[in-house]
C-alpha cells in the first residue's frame, strides 16, 4: 500500500515524533508513505469565509499532486487533515472556490475534488484494519489505561470530515484496544483544548486543558494520546492541574510494534 | 475604509455564506460553546446581531478573538446556522481593513517558547492577521 | 358540429383581479362552435349555476367550457349542473384560469392572454368530447384496519358498532400500541392502561371485529369497494386457539435474558413471552431468535409444561386472503433513534433516557415497579433534566433530525416534570425548552401548573452537551437565554424528548396501497383541511400518527372521523365508476406488454383473440384488455403504448392533441 503523504509544517520541526514513529510503524504494516515534493504549509486553520480563495491554494496543490500520482493523500497532523479535507470538499462542491482556484492555478486538467484524503488513523482502521494491526503487535501495552484526545479538527464538522461519530467517536479507542491497552472514555475527549489561542492567551488555554486532563484523570487514565502537535503542546505545556503524560498515538503504535527505539 | 451599517451586514452575511434567518433561537450553540464564559457576545447573539445589522458592535468585541473555532456550534446547530462562520466573518470585516491586524509580527518573538509548535504561530496569524 | 357555451368566472377578485374576464368572454365568442360566451362573478354559486343551466336549455348546447378554478375544486359541481340541465356531465370542460393563470401572474395583460389561450384549448377539446356513461361496481362490506394502537382500535370499534365487520392487522403479538406503554395521560393524568385496556377488551370481544395480531399486510390488490388483501400471519409457535394465556411457559422458560421491548430494553423477558398482563390476544409467542429449542433443537420445556398442548415448534408463517371495501391505515409512530445525538450522551450513559423510557420507569408494571430509579445504579435521582426538541424542528438539510415539530413532547414533558415533583418532592426538575407549545383544551393551564404549583424550573434555552462524570452524575451544560448565562447542572437523570417519526412499515405499505406520502413518510391526506382523514387513493383512510404527529385525544377524533368515512362508504351497495378509463384498439395493439408493465393498478391483462385478416384467413393475436372496474384512468398506458393503441376515454390522444394545437395556434 502506497500513499502520497502530506507532513505539514510542525511535523518537520517541533512535532517530529508524530512523524518518525508513524513512518517506521507504517513500514512494519506494509504501508509506504511517499512524501509529496515541494508541499506547502496548509495554513493550519481552514478558512471558513466563503470569499477566501488564496489561503486554500496550498491545500489544492497537495491534492492535485496526489491526484497526478494516482494516489490517496495520507495526512497525520489533525489540523492539516482538517484543512485539506475541507478544501477538497470545497473543490468538489463549492463552484465559486472550484472555478477561482482552477482559474488561478491554470492546471492542464482542472481539479474537482477527486483525491481521497485519508488520515493515518483512518488508514489503520479502513485499509490495514485494526484486526490486522492487532496481529502485528509484538509488544502489547497490557494494563495501560489510555485516554484518547480527539479535539475538534478530526471530528467536526462531521458532515465534511466523516471521520467518526463526532459526539461519540470510537476510532482511537479501537486503536488503543488493538495495541493491547485499555481505552478510557471521558466526556471532554472531543472538547477544544484552546488551540491557537495558546499563542497569545495562555491562561485561557490552560482553563480548557485543565478541564480535559482532570476529566481524563478522574476516569482513571494513565496517559493521553493525541494526533495533533498543537493539542499535544497545550495538554502538555498549558495544563496546570491533573497533568498526565501526553503522547502521540504513533509513539504507542511504534512501541506496540516493537520499533519505538528504531524510530529514534 | 468604512461601510454603512447595511453594507457591513451584507458583507458579513456573504462572507459567512449563511442565512441568519434560519436561526430558531434555541440557544444550543451557546449551550455547547466551550468559550462561552470568555465572550461578552455569545454564539446565538452573533447570529441575531448580524441579522439586526449590529456588526460594528461585534467587530469591536473581544468575543471575536475568543472563539476557538472548535465547530461545536456548527456541529450541533439543528438549523444549519453556523455561528462560528458569523464570528469569523465579523473578525474578517475588521482585520481585512488596513492596519487592523490583531496580531502583529513584531509581537511574535516575545510570545515564543521552546515547545511552541509552528502550527500555533501559523494558525494564530491566519486567524488574527491579514 | 358542437354547440358550445363558454362561462367565464370572476371568482370575485381572485380571477378578475388579474384577468380581464370581459375580454376573455368576448374573445372566446368567435371560436368555432361557440354559440354563447358570458361571464359572471361566482359561477359556482346558485345564480351562476342557474345561468349555465338556462344557457344549456335556451341555446341547445351540446358542450360547455367553464373558465374558472382548478377542476379539483369544482369540476364535479359543474358536471352536476350540466346533468341537471340534461347535458351529459362529460361534455363539461374546465379551463383553469385561477391556479394556472390569475394566481401566478401579476400583469393583467399577460394573465388575460393566457386565459384566452386556456379557454381556446378547452373549446378545442369539447369538440371531440363524447357523452360517457359511468358504470357501477359493488362494495364489499368489510373493512381492514392496519395497526392496532389506540387509533386502529377506535376506528375498528366505531365501524363495527355501525354493524360492519372489521379486521385489525397488528404486527406485534398484542394490540395496544404506544398507549399501552404510557403511564399517565395529559392533561387529566388518568392512567393510560385504565382507559385503554377496556377498549382492547371491547375490540377482542366484539362480534364484528377480528384481530390478526402478530400479522402483516403482504399484498394489496383491487380498488375502492373491492380490495383484495393478503395477510401474513407470522408463526408464533403457539396455537392461539389452544393457548389460555396462563403464563406457565413464560415462568418455566430457561432463556430469560432477552431485552424486553415492551419496557424498551430496560429489563429482560423470556424467549416465550406475553408482552404485558393485559395483552390482547393474551397468548404466548416464541421469539425464534432467542428460543433455545428453535436455535439448537434442545430444551422444549414450554411444550412439556403447557397443559393445553398449545406449543408447536413446527408452525410456519401462514397467509390469509380477504376482500375489503375500505382500508384504514393506523400504523402509528416511533421515537427516532438517538445514535446521532450523542452530545446528549444517550449511548454513553444509561442514565440518559428517552421520554418513552421514562414512562416505563414510572409505570407500576414497568421494570422498577413504578419507582423512579436511575438505570445505572438503581438509586433515587435527585436532580432531573428534561431536554425538549431532540431531533425535532431541524433544518430540512439536517440529516440527523426531522423538520417538523413532534407536537406531543411539550405536554408529556410537563406531565413528567409535574408527576416527578408530585411523587418525589425532594427532586429538582429542570426543563430546557425552545418554545413551550400547548395548544389544546386545558393544556396551557396544565403546563402553568407544573411551573407555578409544582416548581418545575423551565429554562428557555437548549442543552449543548451532557458529560457523564466519574462520580456517576451527568454534567448538563446548556444555555439560559433569559438569564444570559451558560448553566452547568449536575444531574442524576437526563430525559430526552426524542422526535417522533412514522413507523418504518408505513413506506412499503404506502407502495402497496398506492397511497401518497410526504418527504417525512407521513401519509398525505386528500385535502389538508377539508379531507383530513382520507388518502387521495380512493378507499384508503388515515387514522392517527401515520398522517402526522398527534396526541391521544386528536388521534381518537381522527380515528372516529376515519370510521365515519368508512361507514359512509360501506353503507353503499355499489359505487359509481369513473368512466374515464383506458381501452385498447385491438386492431392496432401489437401485444408488447408495455402498458401492462406500467399500469399501477393491475388493470391490464392480455388475451389471445382470433382476428379475421384482410386475406380472409384468421389469425390468433395477443392483445391488451383493460378491466374498466380496476382502471383508475391515470393514462400511464396511453403514454407507454408504442403503437398508439391505448386510449383514455375523456382524455383521448386526439383530444389532447387538439388542446395542444389550440394552445400553439
Amino acid at each position: 500500500m502506497t500513499f502520497s503523504y502530506y507532513p505539514g509544517c510542525t511535523l518537520k520541526t517541533k512535532g517530529k515524533d508524530l512523524e518518525t514513529y508513524a513512518i517506521k510503524s507504517a513500514e512494519v504494516l506494509g504501508v509506504t508513505m511517499e512524501e509529496l515534493e515541494d508541499w506547502q504549509c496548509c495554513g493550519a486553520v481552514y478558512p471558513m469565509a466563503k470569499n477566501e480563495i488564496a489561503t486554500k491554494l496550498s491545500s489544492v496543490r497537495a491534492l492535485v499532486a496526489a491526484r497526478d500520482k494516482g494516489q490517496d493523500l495520507l495526512t497525520l497532523c489533525s489540523a492539516c487533515h482538517h484543512v485539506i479535507k475541507r478544501v477538497n470538499n470545497d473543490m468538489a462542491n463549492d463552484q465559486n472556490v472550484q472555478l477561482k482556484a482552477n482559474n488561478y492555478m491554470a492546471l492542464d486538467v482542472p481539479y474537482t475534488g477527486e483525491t481521497t484524503v485519508i488520515h493515518y488513523l483512518e488508514m489503520l482502521r479502513d485499509r490495514v484494519g485494526f484486526d490486522n494491526l492487532k496481529k502485528a503487535v509484538v509488544n502489547p501495552l497490557k494494563g495501560v489505561k489510555i485516554a484518547a484526545y480527539y479535539g475538534c479538527m478530526l471530528l467536526r464538522p462531521s458532515k465534511t470530515m466523516a471521520f467518526d461519530d463526532a459526539e461519540n467517536p470510537t476510532i482511537m479507542e479501537d486503536f488503543i484496544k488493538a495495541i493491547g491497552a485499555t481505552p478510557v472514555v471521558y466526556p471532554y475527549r472531543n472538547e477544544c483544548c484552546g488551540g491557537y489561542v495558546a499563542m497569545e492567551n495562555n491562561a485561557y488555554a490552560t482553563k480548557k486543558c485543565n478541564t480535559i486532563c482532570t476529566s481524563a484523570k478522574e476516569m482513571g487514565a494513565d496517559m493521553i494520546i493525541t494526533a495533533c502537535p498543537l493539542c499535544m503542546y497545550n495538554l502538555d505545556a498549558n495544563t496546570t492541574e491533573n497533568n498526565l503524560p501526553v503522547l502521540y498515538f504513533t509513539q504507542l503504535l511504534a512501541r506496540a510494534l516493537g520499533v519505538e527505539e528504531d524510530a529514534q | 475604509m468604512s461601510h454603512n451599517k447595511e453594507t457591513l451586514r451584507e458583507i458579513v452575511i456573504e462572507t459567512a455564506g449563511i442565512n441568519p434567518r434560519k436561526c430558531m433561537k434555541c440557544g444550543k450553540c451557546s449551550g455547547a460553546c466551550p468559550a462561552y464564559d470568555e465572550m461578552e457576545y455569545h454564539p446565538h447573539q452573533f447570529v441575531s446581531m448580524v441579522e439586526a445589522g449590529k456588526i460594528e458592535e461585534l467587530m469591536n468585541s473581544e468575543a471575536i478573538y475568543m472563539c476557538l473555532s472548535c465547530f461545536a456550534c456548527v456541529e450541533r446547530c439543528p438549523r444549519g446556522v453556523e455561528p462560528a462562520s458569523f464570528i469569523e466573518a465579523a473578525r474578517l470585516a475588521l482585520i481585512r481593513q488596513s492596519g487592523k491586524n490583531h496580531l502583529k509580527a513584531e509581537e511574535i518573538p516575545a510570545k515564543l517558547n521552546d515547545k511552541l509548535p509552528q502550527q500555533a504561530i501559523v494558525s494564530a496569524f491566519r486567524k488574527y492577521s491579514k | 358540429m358542437q354547440r358550445i357555451g363558454v362561462f367565464v368566472c370572476w371568482c370575485g377578485s381572485n380571477i378578475a383581479g388579474t384577468v380581464d374576464v370581459h375580454k376573455v368572454a368576448e374573445a372566446l365568442k368567435s371560436e368555432p362552435g361557440v354559440v354563447i360566451s358570458t361571464q359572471y362573478q361566482y359561477m359556482c354559486s346558485e345564480a351562476g349555476q342557474t345561468l349555465i343551466k338556462d344557457a344549456i336549455r335556451d341555446h341547445k348546447l351540446t358542450g360547455i367550457v367553464v373558465c374558472s378554478c382548478s377542476p379539483r375544486m369544482h369540476e364535479a359541481t359543474f358536471r352536476k349542473t350540466a346533468a341537471a340541465a340534461g347535458l351529459n356531465p362529460y361534455m363539461v370542460e374546465i379551463a383553469n384560469i385561477r391556479e394556472q393563470c390569475s394566481w401566478i401572474h401579476k400583469d393583467m395583460e399577460v394573465g388575460t392572454e393566457k386565459a384566452i389561450i386556456l379557454g381556446r384549448a378547452a373549446i378545442a377539446k369539447v369538440h371531440l368530447n363524447a357523452p360517457l356513461v359511468a358504470g357501477e361496481s359493488p362494495v364489499v362490506k368489510r373493512a381492514l384496519v392496519i395497526g392496532g394502537g389506540i387509533a386502529g382500535i377506535q376506528t375498528a370499534l366505531d365501524i363495527a358498532d355501525a354493524g360492519f365487520p372489521v379486521d385489525i392487522v397488528e404486527t406485534k403479538p398484542t394490540i395496544g400500541g404506544k398507549m399501552a406503554q404510557i403511564d399517565k395521560t395529559f392533561p387529566t393524568l388518568d392512567c393510560a392502561a385504565c382507559i385503554l385496556t377496556p377498549k382492547m377488551v371491547d375490540a377482542a370481544q366484539h362480534e364484528k371485529i377480528n384481530i390478526y395480531a402478530y400479522s402483516e399486510v403482504a399484498e394489496v390488490k383491487g380498488f375502492v369497494g373491492n380490495f383484495s388483501v393478503k395477510i401474513k400471519q407470522k408463526a408464533r409457535m403457539v396455537d392461539t386457539t389452544k393457548c389460555t394465556g396462563c403464563g406457565l411457559c413464560v415462568e418455566k422458560c430457561p432463556m430469560k435474558k432477552v431485552p424486553n421491548e415492551f419496557n424498551l430494553g430496560m429489563d429482560k423477558r423470556s424467549a416465550i413471552y406475553i408482552p404485558f398482563a393485559q395483552a390482547v390476544p393474551k397468548v404466548a409467542t416464541i421469539d425464534p431468535t432467542a428460543c433455545i429449542k428453535m436455535k439448537t433443537g434442545k430444551c422444549g420445556l414450554c411444550a412439556t409444561v403447557c397443559e393445553a398442548g398449545a406449543i408447536d415448534y413446527t408452525q410456519q408463517d401462514s397467509f390469509i386472503e380477504e376482500k375489503y371495501g375500505a382500508i384504514v391505515v393506523a400504523t402509528g409512530y416511533n421515537p427516532i433513534n438517538l445514535d446521532k445525538y450523542d452530545e446528549f450522551a444517550y449511548n454513553q450513559s444509561p442514565d440518559v433516557i428517552t421520554s418513552l423510557e421514562f414512562e416505563r420507569l414510572t409505570n407500576a408494571a414497568g421494570p422498577t415497579a413504578g419507582k423512579l430509579l436511575r438505570p445505572s445504579d438503581g438509586k433515587h435521582p435527585h436532580t432531573l433534566v428534561f431536554v425538549q426538541c431532540v431531533g425535532s424542528r431541524c433544518d430540512v438539510a439536517n440529516e440527523k433530525g426531522k423538520s417538523y415539530c413532534s407536537k406531543i413532547c411539550c405536554m408529556y414533558t410537563a406531565k413528567h416534570a409535574m408527576l416527578c415533583r408530585e411523587k418525589y418532592p425532594d427532586t429538582d426538575v429542570y426543563v430546557f425548552y425552545i418554545d413551550v407549545r400547548t395548544p389544546g383544551k386545558n393544556f396551557d393551564e396544565f403546563y402553568r401548573r407544573a411551573v407555578e404549583e409544582y416548581g418545575v424550573h423551565y429554562i428557555k434555552g437548549m442543552v449543548g452537551k451532557v458529560a457523564p462524570q466519574a462520580d456517576g452524575t451527568l454534567l448538563v451544560q446548556g444555555s439560559d437565554l433569559i438569564e444570559g448565562e451558560q448553566l452547568k447542572i449536575k444531574a442524576d437523570l437526563v430525559v430526552l424528548a426524542a422526535a417522533i417519526e412514522p413507523d418504518k412499515s408505513a413506506r412499503p405499505l404506502a407502495t402497496m396501497l398506492t397511497a401518497s406520502m410526504d418527504t417525512n413518510d407521513f401519509f398525505t391526506e386528500a385535502h389538508p383541511k377539508l379531507r383530513p382523514v382520507e388518502s387521495p387513493t380512493a378507499g384508503v383512510f388515515l387514522s392517527g400518527c401515520c398522517q402526522g404527529p398527534k396526541d391521544i385525544p386528536e388521534t381518537v377524533s381522527q380515528a372516529s372521523g376515519a370510521a365515519a368515512k368508512v361507514i359512509g362508504l360501506l353503507v353503499k351497495d355499489s359505487l359509481t365508476c369513473n368512466p374515464c378509463v383506458a381501452h385498447s384498439n385491438e386492431l392496432m395493439c401489437n401485444g408488447c406488454s408495455a402498458c401492462e408493465k406500467v399500469c399501477p393498478y393491475g388493470a391490464i391483462s392480455y388475451e389471445d383473440k382470433e382476428f379475421r385478416m384482410p386475406d380472409r384467413t384468421t389469425a390468433i393475436r395477443r392483445v391488451a384488455s383493460v378491466n374498466p372496474a380496476v382502471c383508475q384512468g391515470c393514462g400511464a398506458c396511453t403514454v407507454a403504448c408504442p403503437s398508439g393503441a391505448m386510449d383514455l376515454n375523456g382524455f383521448s390522444n386526439s383530444q389532447i392533441m387538439a388542446e395542444v394545437d389550440a394552445i400553439c395556434k
